[in-house]
């Protein structure tokens, strides 16, 4: 306890003296249901509004009830006799019975079409389809003929919304893909593969986050969807298939880099470096954020990271590596080459 | 009928030592009762200041007032606390209590047995929270569970989650879970066996009658969560796998078993909150609970009902459209049975005469409340808009309008109407409408916007949020009316100091009421009744005050 | 205090502690005795058992969840002997399930006040049980250090162990009460009014065979 209190005032003193360098996903719309950019969200929408209408009514009946006898039925002044005692009515307690569950059935009947419009247990003809890998606490995105992380890009044509198809893994406990403008969320959970159906129908930059809890720094799980028009995103895909980038230039930290542990844990296609644990770092430079969203991609972000990833992702699973300040800036050097 | 010869109340000044003897020794259903709600009123105080910190903590975008780690305790001992360690105490104390006063008995069935469960009671809250002490090991740091208040496998398994607090999370639920079957058996048998001369079961008051089926529900929904936190045990000490998904275990057993359990609790919950009210609304409105048999029906199918549909929480886990179909359609029904039960009540009070003292308050707060929750409920029943705010702020919500707007309030409605039966004394109405109005305003103020950053992305149990995402007003509005709640809870603390000290004398039936605690002495001899009572209808107190139209010509 | 309504005074004369003893004016027809004729007891040991049906069915259901999931063997045919053999699982539940036999035969004796044929047939219940408990011993041991299968093997061993277990130590506490009614019983200690309370023991023990009866179908023959 009294460690737990000291490590509490550390912790407010460091609130004081470090906080998160500049973090953000680049800006991108609140996360809401409201703005749906695809079929599945507007379907939830939509019952959303019904759920408004109905429940809504029901409790301003009860409302109305309720302050019906409030204003009418207090007790006047003075006024010490009991009013007529009523013990219940058969008609009146069966219709708020019977009407209740005729409510319930129609609300149910409409639903249900819902269910079993947005659950998809096969892809959609010309969905794109990605392999999702829940981590704590980052995404591994895996498109067949190569992976990234935190960011997920599709395309988009002009005329017609995109299909995403999901195929969901997880690689130690149970995470939750949540995107909600696209769709619903569905959990990832360890030794079972789930799917889910998401539609984007407009270019741009959605966010949305890991929904169930996983420990430590489940907060900042962070999702960017990135839709694109197909060009582009042809070219970035194209960009990711190739291997990493080798300049001579950055030599002495890629030295660094593949000497030290970093490669037991992060891939770098093109080198010995192909740890499976953390984000594949072959086109680090492609991606805004760094640390799955929790801060942007910038040379000073990046630095402070490889310094002391504990500083800016406290409890995250990447160890700060104890580099010197000269390690860091070389393996930050090379770290940037990778586009 | 013999006569327990007794004094009525021990007369002068016995030494403190004796006195806390005769606490700790004691079996007498009244004593336990006083000792099982003050526990759990402490409980709540702690849990409220936890949940106080982490308002704190998420009151601006990127606060590091707390570490993640410890805003990960912080939930989880709120929400385990809030819900084992506040709720079911709340729940035996008052049943405890009321339940040999109202059937007219002089004891609970075991009273040995009842004085064990309240201390595995306690022990096991002790433990729970000695984990802030000894959780890593003696030797290292101590500190408290981090899993959540439903524990999710494989996040308890021993790869997750080291060193031993997980371990008191079981071992304290555990025990307090014994403590509870044992007591709900106790108490099951008492109203079964020992009512009173005259009360048929269709003559107990509601309250009884409510309380009974929460108490079968207890019987029938704890030993599975006992079950399921063994297995969980012999995971992390003996090295099972049921819930280790690394050696073929299933995760989302352990979300059945939970849920199984865990969605039967929150009506184990909720129906001491429709017993309360259920006796107080007919007393402030002056008139006989309406419907009083559809009542009775209408609890049962709620005990019935709530045993199928735990998979309302599991509707993102993936399961097959059917699957998720059937229990949208099982969950939503059991809105049915609460409709009717919200509507009795409202026909209670209409062509009442109603007196506005702090319980009816209270319970008027309760009725508006939960019927938003119990609405809330209902959106997320309905599997598509459950996946939008599943594991979001809608959900927490949700279940704070129907666990603080529901089971709180009609806690303090349940104090501010028995306290006098209790203690002797009237608590202050001046500060029991305070404290009702500053609660009114903070906790409307701290869970309504909850619902709006849920259905704007915000997920559950995260220690911080980016500014971008647009849910910093929602959060400092949450964290600002926690400030009003503090000061009602506080105004609540001083009012029952107060009245302890010097409130005025209540008299044996300060609200004019009708069921049998009510004519027995506040507070009661250790006997309860001189003569065990005989009645002849639901409201015994009602024919005695009105013998030219007495209640049993109409029942 | 701020209390519309009747004063304290008016409370007083119309409350029934004033005036307990004194005989209700208007009687209403006397329908007074909806007691239950059940003693405390027995309603008691009624939920006890149900409890138990909550705790086992949990274990029980999780047992048919995995059956057939394993991912690495042992599976439970290589383990498991279903053999009438002495000391083998269905000799054992011979004599378990003959024990609760034994024990109706004792509650007769004793509810007809004949002492030695109570101590005699419920000391063969006790024996009955306890061969059962050391049979399983036998075979645990058999599994456990000639097969090397544990709780840890995999989730077969987990499940079994557990499960199995439960129900060795529900046996276990069982006997313990069996053995300690014996020794009163000789010591006098148990005459035939205290009938009752002899018979709930036996309800509890009839309960843990019949828990044998669904956990060997499921373990042994369905999972087999
Ligand atoms: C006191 C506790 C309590 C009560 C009473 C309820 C009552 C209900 N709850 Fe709630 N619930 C919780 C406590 C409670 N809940 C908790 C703690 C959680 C979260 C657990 C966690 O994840 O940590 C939760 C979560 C939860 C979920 C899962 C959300 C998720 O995680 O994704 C769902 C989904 O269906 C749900 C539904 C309901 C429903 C339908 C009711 C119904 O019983 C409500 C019935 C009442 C009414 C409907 C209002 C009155 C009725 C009428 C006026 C009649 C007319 C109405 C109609 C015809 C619709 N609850
Ligand atoms: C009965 C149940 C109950 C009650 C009453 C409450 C009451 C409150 N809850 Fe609780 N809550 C839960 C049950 C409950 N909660 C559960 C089950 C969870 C889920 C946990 C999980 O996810 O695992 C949860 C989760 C939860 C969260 C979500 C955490 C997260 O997901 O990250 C939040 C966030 O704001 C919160 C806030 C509050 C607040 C502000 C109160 C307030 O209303 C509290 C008011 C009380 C006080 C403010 C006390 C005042 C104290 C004093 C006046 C005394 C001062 C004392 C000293 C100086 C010693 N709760
Ligand atoms: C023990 C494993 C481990 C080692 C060793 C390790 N990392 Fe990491 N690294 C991680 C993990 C896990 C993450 C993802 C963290 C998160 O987002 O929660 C990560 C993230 C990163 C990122 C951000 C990537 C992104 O897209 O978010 C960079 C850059 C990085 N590591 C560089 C390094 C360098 C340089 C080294 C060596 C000096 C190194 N790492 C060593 C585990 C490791
Ligand atoms: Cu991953 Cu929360
Ligand atoms: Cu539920």
């Amino acid at each position: 306890m009294l460690i737990g209190m000291v490590n509490f005032a550390n912790s407010m003193l460091a609130s004081l003296i470090a906080s998160i360098p500049d973090p953000g996903i680049p800006s991108a719309p609140t996360p809401t249901m409201f703005n749906p950019v695809g079929a599945p969200a507007d379907t939830i929408l939509d019952i959303t509004w019904l759920l408004v209408g109905i429940c809504g009514l029901i409790g301003l009946v009860v409302l109305a009830m309720i302050f019906f006898a409030v204003i009418r039925c207090r007790q006047p002044k003075g006024d010490d006799t009991e009013p007529a005692q009523v013990y219940g009515s058969n008609p009146i307690e069966l219709a708020w019975t019977v009407i209740p569950l005729l409510i319930v059935f129609v609300l149910f009947m409409v639903s249900a079409r819902g269910i079993f419009d947005i659950e998809k247990t096969s892809p959609p003809d010309g969905a794109i389809e990605v392999r999702v890998i829940g981590h704590r606490w980052w995404w591994e995105f895996d498109y067949g003929d190569f992976a990234t992380a935190a960011e997920l890009h599709v395309p988009i044509d002009e005329d017609k919304p995109t299909d995403i198809y999901l195929t969901l893994e997880s690689a130690d406990v149970i995470h939750s893909f949540w995107m909600p403008q696209l769709g619903g969320k569905t959990d990832v959970i360890p030794n079972r593969i789930n799917h889910l159906w998401l539609q984007v129908a407009k270019a741009g930059t959605y966010v949305g986050q890991c929904a169930e809890y996983c420990g430590n720094q489940h907060a900042n799980m962070l999702i960017t969807v990135v839709a694109q028009p197909r060009a582009e995103y042809e070219a970035w895909a194209a960009n990711q298939r190739r291997e990493a980038v080798d300049d001579r230039a950055v030599a002495a930290g890629k030295h660094i880099f593949l000497r030290t542990a970093c490669i037991n844990c992060h891939t770098v296609r093109g080198t010995v470096a192909n740890g499976t644990f953390a984000p594949d770092l072959t086109h680090l430079m492609s991606r805004d954020t760094i640390g799955s969203g929790i801060a942007r991609n910038t040379p000073n972000n990046l630095r402070a990271w490889v310094w002391d990833p504990q500083n800016i992702k406290p409890g995250c699973e990447m160890p700060s590596m104890k580099l010197t300040r000269e390690e860091v800036d070389l393996v930050c050097a090379y770290l940037e080459t990778l586009r | 009928m013999t006569v327990v010869q007794q004094p009525l109340s021990p007369a002068g000044r016995v030494p403190a030592l004796s006195r806390l003897h005769e606490w700790v020794a004691t079996t007498d259903h009244k004593k336990l009762g006083v000792m099982y709600v003050t526990a759990g009123l402490l409980f709540f105080m702690i849990a409220g200041l936890e949940a106080s910190l982490m308002r704190w903590q998420l009151a601006l975008p990127n606060q590091s007032i707390i570490m993640p780690d410890d805003f990960n305790r912080l939930f989880t001992m709120h929400g385990t606390t809030m819900v084992f360690f506040v709720g079911m105490p709340i729940l035996f104390g008052s049943a405890n209590f009321l339940i040999p006063l109202m059937i007219g008995t002089r004891d609970l069935a075991f009273p040995r047995l009842n004085a064990f469960g309240f201390w595995l009671f306690l022990l096991g809250g002790l433990l729970l929270y000695f984990s802030y002490f000894a959780g890593q090991g003696l030797q290292g740091m101590g500190s408290a569970p981090d899993v959540g208040w439903f524990a999710y496998a494989p996040l308890t398994e021993r790869t997750f989650s080291r060193g031993h607090s997980t371990d008191y999370w079981i071992l304290g639920i555990l025990l307090t879970g014994i403590g509870s079957a044992m007591t709900a058996i106790n108490l099951v048998v008492t109203i079964l066996a020992m009512r009173c001369p005259g009360m048929s079961l269709m003559k107990m008051p509601l309250l009884v009658w409510i309380l009974l089926v929460d108490f079968i529900l207890v019987v029938v929904a704890l030993p599975p969560l006992a079950a399921a936190q063994c297995m969980l045990l012999f995971d992390r000490s003996l090295g099972a796998h049921f819930f280790d998904t690394q050696a073929g275990g299933s995760a989302l057993l352990w979300q059945n078993l939970f849920w199984f359990f865990g969605h039967p609790e929150v009506y184990i919950l909720i129906l001491p909150a429709f017993a309360f009210s259920s006796e107080i609304i007919p007393v402030f409105s002056r008139k006989v609970i309406f419907g009083y048999p559809l009542m009775v029906a209408a609890t049962v199918a709620i005990g019935i009902i709530s045993l199928g549909v735990w998979v309302h929480h599991m509707f993102a886990v993936g399961l097959s459209p059917l699957v998720n179909a059937i229990f949208m359609g099982s969950t939503m029904l059991v809105g049915v049975p609460t409709g009717i039960k919200m509507f009795n009540w409202a026909a209670t009070m209409i062509g009442g005469k109603i007196r506005f003292h702090t319980p009816m308050l209270f319970c008027l707060g309760f009725l508006c409340q939960f019927l938003l929750g119990g609405l809330t409920g209902i959106f997320l029943a309905t599997v598509p808009f459950d996946w939008a705010v599943s594991d979001s702020y809608f959900v927490v919500g949700h279940f704070h309008y129907v666990l603080f707007g529901g089971l709180v309030f009609s806690i303090f409605a349940a104090i501010y109407y028995w306290f006098p039966k209790v203690s002797g004394r009237m608590l202050s109405e001046t500060l029991g409408k305070w404290q009702f109005w500053l609660l009114m305003i903070g906790f409307n103020l701290t869970f309504g916007p909850m619902h709006v950053s849920g259905m704007l992305g915000m997920p559950r149990r995260i220690y911080t949020y980016h500014t971008e995402r647009g849910w910093d007003l929602w959060n400092l509005l949450s964290s600002i009316g926690v400030l009003f709640q503090i000061a009602a809870v506080s105004l609540f603390a001083i009012n029952i100091i107060r009245s302890l000290m010097k409130g005025a004398k209540a008299g044996d039936d300060p609200w004019d009421a009708w069921t049998l605690e009510w004519s027995t002495t506040s507070p009661p001899p250790p006997y309860n009744f001189k003569d065990i009572p005989v009645v002849h209808s639901r409201r015994p107190l009602w024919d005695l005050k009105h013998p030219d139209d007495p209640d049993w010509k109409y029942e | 205090m701020t209390r519309t309504g009747s004063t304290s005074e008016d409370i007083a004369v119309t409350t029934m502690s004033t005036q307990s003893g004194s005989s209700t004016p208007l009687m209403p027809p006397p329908a007074l005795s909806q007691k239950l004729k059940w003693s405390n007891g027995k309603i008691a040991v009624v939920l006890l058992i149900a409890s138990e049906i909550a705790f086992f069915g949990t274990l029980i259901a999780t047992y048919i969840f995995y059956i057939g999931r394993d991912i690495n063997p042992p599976y439970p045919q290589d383990v498991l002997e279903v053999s009438v053999a002495p000391l083998k699982v269905v000799f054992n539940s011979i004599f378990l399930l003959a024990s609760s036999i034994w024990i109706v035969l004792a509650v007769k004796a004793l509810a007809a006040g004949k002492k030695a044929a109570f101590l005699f047939w419920w000391g063969l219940t006790i024996l009955f049980g306890l061969e059962f408990l050391v049979g399983t011993g036998f075979e645990w041991y058999g599994m456990i250090v000639e097969d090397g299968v544990w709780m840890g093997t995999n989730v077969f061993g987990s499940c079994f162990y557990t499960l199995v277990g439960f129900h060795a130590f529900h046996v276990t506490m069982g006997l313990i009460i069996l053995t300690l009614i014996w020794v009163l019983a000789v010591l006098g200690k148990v005459p035939p009014r205290q009938i009752e309370k002899v018979d709930l023991i036996s309800w509890y023990w009839h309960f843990v065979d019949g828990i044998w009866i669904v956990v060997f179908t499921v373990v042994y023959i369905i999972g087999n």
